[in-house]
């Protein structure tokens, strides 16, 4: 998909004024948050699956090149093939010359956010083929010809008003008379409009939650039992993953799929967990003939060799946007690009460049409830904060905001003109002060008087105050 | 008020970091801090050379700008048995970031872990070093507490305040829903994205009506700031003060943005 995170501020004007989207946030705040607090207290050892989990990342990120030497090795020996693809372009000209291959028309796709990375679907699209999403939200968004807003539940600034009026444009043998007000019919409509696809398709395209080195297996997780379908029915299966999400065994991959859906949605799991394992073989009854996948750098080598490394470990979970306050406020397609909320803030610099993504990672209070959360134990306003260095170091904040920090910078430095700097400041505040406790408006702090009252400083200083009380004033 | 008897006799020297915004918006907090810790057998030092933790250099990502302030601060405060800072983002700054802007510098490093090992926020540090168990104070309102980002979440700051909030003469507490989500202050933020900003203290203030406290509580100037500020853009007759006014009784002066 197109980046917008170079206009972050207008998207946020936007966002603030979506009704629709306000709802569905608050929805948000009272759902994914209270049941993965349900999950959690349900799962005392959550801790130390927790500090597992960040070992196993860890040390696989560790040993990267030997892990997926490992896995296409495993791959292979189960009759598939790996595509090692260094950026995205690689990716989906790979993954169309397969298509091409067996003259795909049609393609079904899995919930994948490296499809989105790469903007998979345009391209095919670009190219004659014709993509189909089939997990419902993505579905959804696709129809309405818009990005995800959340990297688990891609619709979740859609209500369901608006799911059956994008339903009564596009699925032209609808009946008008037809009921779309219950979710249930919603669902039941989407499903008769995918099913005969699953079965026309030439290609399914999944992403993948992890890939196991030992076995050579992909796993997907999945609520609708759409990733099956799509994977299972087509002649080909092309699993397109980004790099880090190798682990070494099946063991680790339950070890982390045990705090992967209680992070996101708060259930125990999942209600289907796949793992795909080379193409049909001669016993099989179902299966697809080819297995491919399509392995994405994109950036993350050079990630992995940056102080932003341990964003590598993300799981997907997207608990950080869950509990993120500014997320909550704007929604994800504020942020611009395929990566919202805390994750994204780190992860669309590094991928995109901070030259046309600073203000994401400044648009954070440091709350740290992301870090909190976050079941790979990712310090997030740590890296938040990498990306704002990057950002000053190239000067990319407004020259007065620059020059409001040098300022500050050099009188902090120096008590003494500190001192005098203040005096000077309060000085002229007591000339308004008799009549005034708060301020409405003041020059140059319009930022902070837009939504609210300022409170006057003190006529006299902590400091003028015990200087003149004369107090000691070095013990 | 009561102090856990093994902590009475020894007398350490604290010094106290005031904070910018204690010491420009609300100095009665610096002189209520005084008096708790004096209260708790610590004799009290307030270095002039004083300014700023850093925190705005630092969060903007200016790391030779934060290194001098830093220094600055390590050198005023370095003579002190303890830091105590009336806030818990300046007592995290220096206990938990400090180091990190001299990643490059071992003597000045070494010098920062040493200054963050004696580092603290007032209430937790009266409770857990000091040993307070009661107060003296008087206040007879309904009150909730709003519990600070950077003192709850990088200094595991939740029941230090309340405990000793409980012990105040007269005083109800009522918990405030979603009391350890952000106020949207988070320092230059509030006026970078001031919409954002907002929409968080909105929600914020409504949570604090809801309550239906006379008078909301935190420890942090910042966020105090915020919300009494937008709590009088929308008109509200709730009161705005640092706890360390109400736990040292020095409620006298008008709340925080109230007329004299």
């Amino acid at each position: 998909m197109e980046a917008k995170t170079h206009a972050f501020s207008a998207n946020v004007a936007d966002a603030l004024e979506d009704e629709p989207l306000q709802r569905a946030l608050q929805k948000l705040k009272q759902g994914f948050v209270v049941k993965r607090r349900e999950a959690i207290d349900n799962l005392p050892e959550f801790e130390r699956l927790r500090a597992e989990g960040q070992a196993i990342k860890d040390h696989t990120l560790g040993h990267l090149d030997l892990y997926l030497e490992e896995f296409e090795a495993k791959v292979a020996a189960k009759g598939g093939q790996v595509h090692w693809c260094r950026d995205a372009g690689e990716a989906r000209k790979k993954i169309l010359t397969i298509c091409r291959s067996v003259d795909a028309r049609t393609v079904t796709k899995g919930k994948s956010m490296i499809g989105e990375e790469i903007a998979i679907n345009d391209y095919l699209e670009e190219n004659g083929i014709e993509p189909i999403e089939t997990d419902l939200g993505e579905y959804i968004i696709q129809l309405r010809k818009e990005p995800p807003s959340h990297i688990i539940a891609p619709a979740i600034h859609v209500p369901k008003e608006a799911v059956a009026d994008v339903f009564r444009e596009t699925h032209t043998d609808l009946d008008p008379e037809r009921s779309l007000e219950d979710p249930r019919t919603l669902v039941d409509e989407a499903r008769s409009m995918l099913r005969q696809k699953y079965l026309d398709a030439d290609v399914g395209i999944t992403g993948a939650n992890f890939l196991v080195a030992e076995t050579g297996s992909t796993v997907i997780v999945t609520n609708e039992g759409n990733g099956d379908l799509t994977q299972s029915l087509p002649g080909i299966h092309i699993v397109l993953a980004s790099l880090e999400k190798v682990v070494p065994t099946l063991e680790d991959a339950s070890t982390i799929l045990r705090l992967l859906a209680r992070s996101a949605t708060g259930q125990e799991f999942s209600a289907y967990t796949t793992f795909s394992t080379g193409p049909k073989r001669p016993d099989d009854l179902d299966g697809p003939a080819q297995f491919h996948v399509v392995l994405l750098d994109n950036g993350r080598t050079e990630l992995l060799a940056s102080e932003s490394r341990e964003i590598l470990r993300c799981i997907r979970c997207g608990a950080c946007m869950n509990h993120c306050p500014v997320y909550g406020a704007i929604g994800g397609h504020a942020y611009g690009w395929v990566y919202p909320g805390p994750m994204g803030a780190v992860l669309t610099p590094a991928l995109l460049g901070i030259e046309r993504s600073h203000d994401l990672p400044h648009a954070s209070t440091f709350c740290g409830r992301c870090e909190e959360v976050c079941p790979m134990n990712i310090p997030l306003p740590k890296l938040i904060r990498y990306q704002r260095r990057k950002a000053f170091e190239r000067r990319l904040s407004g020259r007065v905001g620059r020059w409001g920090l040098a300022l500050w910078v050099a009188v902090a430095a120096r008590p003494a003109l500190y001192r005098t700097f203040l005096s000077v400041l309060l000085f002229c505040v007591s000339l308004l002060r008799p009549r005034c406790t708060r301020f409405r408006w003041l020059p140059l702090a319009s930022g902070w008087t837009k939504h609210r009252d300022l409170p006057a400083p003190a006529t006299k200083s902590f400091f003028q105050i015990w200087k003149s009380r004369g107090s000691n004033s070095n013990g | 008020m009561q102090i856990a008897s093994d902590k009475i006799r020894d007398r350490p020297h604290v010094g106290l970091f005031v904070t910018c915004l204690v010491d420009v918006f609300r100095p009665q907090v610096g002189f209520a801090a005084i008096k708790l810790l004096e209260q708790s057998g610590c004799r009290v030092s307030v270095p002039t050379p004083q300014t700023c933790c850093g925190q705005p250099a630092y969060n903007s990502g200016d790391q030779v700008g934060t290194r001098k302030i830093a220094k600055t601060v390590i050198e005023v405060f370095e003579p002190f048995d303890f830091v105590v800072a009336p806030s818990g983002s300046c007592a995290a700054m220096i206990k938990l970031h400090f180091a990190d802007v001299f990643s490059d510098d071992v003597d000045m490093k070494a010098r920062a872990e040493a200054l963050a090992a004696r580092t603290h926020e007032l209430v937790s540090f009266l409770v857990d070093q000091r040993g307070m168990v009661t107060t003296d104070a008087v206040f007879p309102q309904s009150v909730t507490y709003h519990d600070s980002c950077s003192g709850l979440r990088e200094l595991g700051i939740r029941e230090h305040p309340r405990r000793l909030l409980d012990t105040v003469k007269g005083l109800r507490m009522t918990e405030l829903a979603d009391s350890d989500v952000c106020c949207g202050f988070g320092g230059t933020f509030c006026v970078k994205y001031p919409d954002i900003s907002n929409r968080m203290v909105e929600d914020k203030t409504s949570a604090i009506a809801a309550s239906g406290a006379e008078t909301v509580l935190a420890g942090d100037m910042g966020c105090l700031l915020n919300m009494a500020g937008k709590l009088k853009r929308e008109g509200s007759h709730v009161e705005t003060r640092h706890v360390a006014e109400v736990l040292a009784g020095m409620t006298d002066d008008p709340a925080i943005g109230e007329g004299d």
